[in-house]
């Protein structure tokens, strides 16, 4: 218990004191994990309107494969990602291993299929008379998913939360596409397992700490957006 | 109609996303600065040991590197089976590695050239204080692994291929015992963390000492038995051979393995530890003939 004092007590110190390293590594982690957030945003939309709103074949199994993948290990994307970034792999010519974007393109992979499964959910949850009475009153087709999606728009932010919280959190994916690097790819998680490592426990409680304060900001912000908006 | 009643309003959606937009734009994206950015003079990768990282050699050495060279090193520390492995496949420039045989078996094969002995330490047998199977009075070493292996007393390995672990294989081996049973452990883990579960489990393992120094603090652990020839730990620099893979950073390579043996950098070697831990964590051996 006295660990887990004294650790809370550093941990308060470094982040009032703004200890530059942990900034740095922090400001990182936000910075890789929102851009992957983004990222899986932009994509897992639109792809979560086409299997929640379109009849095609092969639908149902897509929608199997996304909800899977929701649930996708990172250590598995984190393999995969390594493979194809090394220098021997097919997209070695990129350089990108061991790099931040490296860390955004495996937290991407992670993030898409929790974003357009969850907004493919909420998209078919909406009483499906709302679409046939906007067609009725003569909406186009990009009026009619607009605002279907601001009917949803709710789960939508739901959605990116759960994207966001996954990919924060996540340690097995980064650790190998980014190899923890000082002042490059080391994120809040990475460097709370290297410090476990070297038994400086009290910096590593602080690291768990921020991480944990982060994520309640950013989800809160997220939260707050999600409730406003009025009664729609 | 109860849909177009919010329909008329300024669209929520728009506004939901601008806040969204804002709220992302706020982590730093897209403007990214700095270390989303590649660097004009190319990285060099170096693939080392847990070791040289938990005890926070490289945090001393390699920033005077990364200014002499206008570039970055991305460390990647791994054990030293792996970081062999990829050296092999040219997934690094430079190794860093201390598993001799293993070493000498890749630069057979031309994976790797120039072998440079850069610095040693020594691997010591650690265990609970009070000692249950009395290692202490082992008489040689292989008396010390034949008392662990009879069982009576949980073994803590490494089960990573890492030098460490390739070392107490050896000596598993040499001393005529084959590790199992419910006794033997295998963390899988680094040695920082393999140390952590020994004291905890009130088992015994094998370190070298300078992460055992360094950690020392916060481990219910003692020193037990060293001071063997079969336990010296030598850690050697080689330069991946560029000939075999194209993408390979070879000037980089050679110029941080230079940069380990050069004298100032083995100065450094010589005193690192002394200020925080009592005494030096490595020895420095650059130029030295091999051991053996």
């Amino acid at each position: 218990m006295d660990l887990i004092a004294e650790g809370l007590r550093h941990a308060f110190a470094l982040i009032v004191r703004g200890d530059p390293q942990v900034m740095e590594i922090m400001w990182l982690s936000l910075r890789v994990s929102g851009l992957a957030t983004l990222l899986a945003l932009l994509a897992g939309v639109p792809l979560g309107l086409g299997l929640g709103l379109v009849r095609f074949p092969g639908r149902r199994l897509l929608m199997a494969a996304v909800n899977t993948g929701m649930g996708l290990p990172p250590v598995a994307v984190g393999l995969l990602v390594s493979i194809a970034l090394w220098r021997s792999g097919p997209l070695g010519f990129l350089e990108l291993i061991y790099t931040p974007a490296a860390i955004v393109l495996a937290q991407f992979i992670i993030a898409l299929p929790v974003v357009a499964g969850l907004t493919a959910a909420a998209l078919q949850q909406l009483d499906p008379r709302l679409r046939l009475q906007l067609l009725g009153l003569g909406a186009s087709r990009w009026q009619v998913v607009r605002l279907l999606l601001r009917e949803a728009r709710r789960s939508v932010l739901a959605a990116v939360m759960a994207g966001f919280g996954a990919v924060i959190s996540e340690v097995g994916a980064s650790m190998m596409v980014g190899g923890n690097i000082l002042h490059y790819t080391r994120t809040l998680t990475t460097a709370t397992v290297l410090e476990t490592g070297k038994g400086n426990f009290d910096l590593a409680i602080a690291l768990s700490v921020l991480l944990l304060a982060l994520t309640f900001t950013i989800t809160m912000a997220l939260t707050v957006l999600q409730q406003r908006g009025g009664d729609a | 109609m109860w849909w177009s009643r919010s329909a008329n309003r300024v669209p929520d959606w728009r506004r939901v996303s601008w806040w969204l937009g804002l709220l992302l734009a706020g982590t730093g994206w897209p403007a990214a600065p700095g270390p989303l950015r590649a660097q004009a003079a190319r990285d060099v990768i170096l693939a080392t040991t847990t070791s040289t990282q938990d005890t926070g050699l490289l945090d001393a050495l390699v920033p005077g590197f990364e200014r002499q060279c206008g570039c970055r090193v991305k460390v990647i520390a791994v054990g030293t089976g792996q970081a062999l492995a990829l050296g092999a496949r040219g997934e690094a420039d430079v190794v860093l590695v201390h598993a001799p045989e293993l070493e000498k078996r890749y630069l057979a094969e031309g994976a790797f050239r120039n072998r440079r002995l850069v610095m040693s330490n020594d691997f010591v047998l650690v265990g609970p204080p009070d000692d249950p199977i009395a290692l202490r009075q082992a008489g040689t070493l292989g008396d010390a692994m034949r008392r662990l292996g009879e069982g009576r007393a949980i073994f803590v390995s490494r089960g990573d291929s890492s030098g460490t672990h390739l070392l107490e294989l050896r000596l598993w081996r040499e001393a005529g015992v084959t590790p199992a049973g419910t006794w033997y452990l295998q963390a899988g883990q680094g040695m920082g963390a393999t140390l952590r579960i020994a004291s905890e489990k009130g088992g015994y393992t094998l370190t070298d000492r300078g992460t055992f120094l360094a950690l020392r603090a916060g481990l219910r652990l003692a020193v037990l038995f060293q001071d063997a020839p079969a336990l010296l730990n030598v850690y050697h620099v080689m330069e991946v051979n560029p000939d075999r893979h194209p993408r390979v950073h070879a000037e980089g390579g050679r110029a941080f393995a230079e940069y380990l043996v050069s004298p100032e950098v083995q100065e450094r070697i010589a005193s690192f530890g002394t200020e925080r831990f009592g005494q030096p964590l490595f020895r420095p051996r650059a130029g030295e003939p091999e051991p053996e």
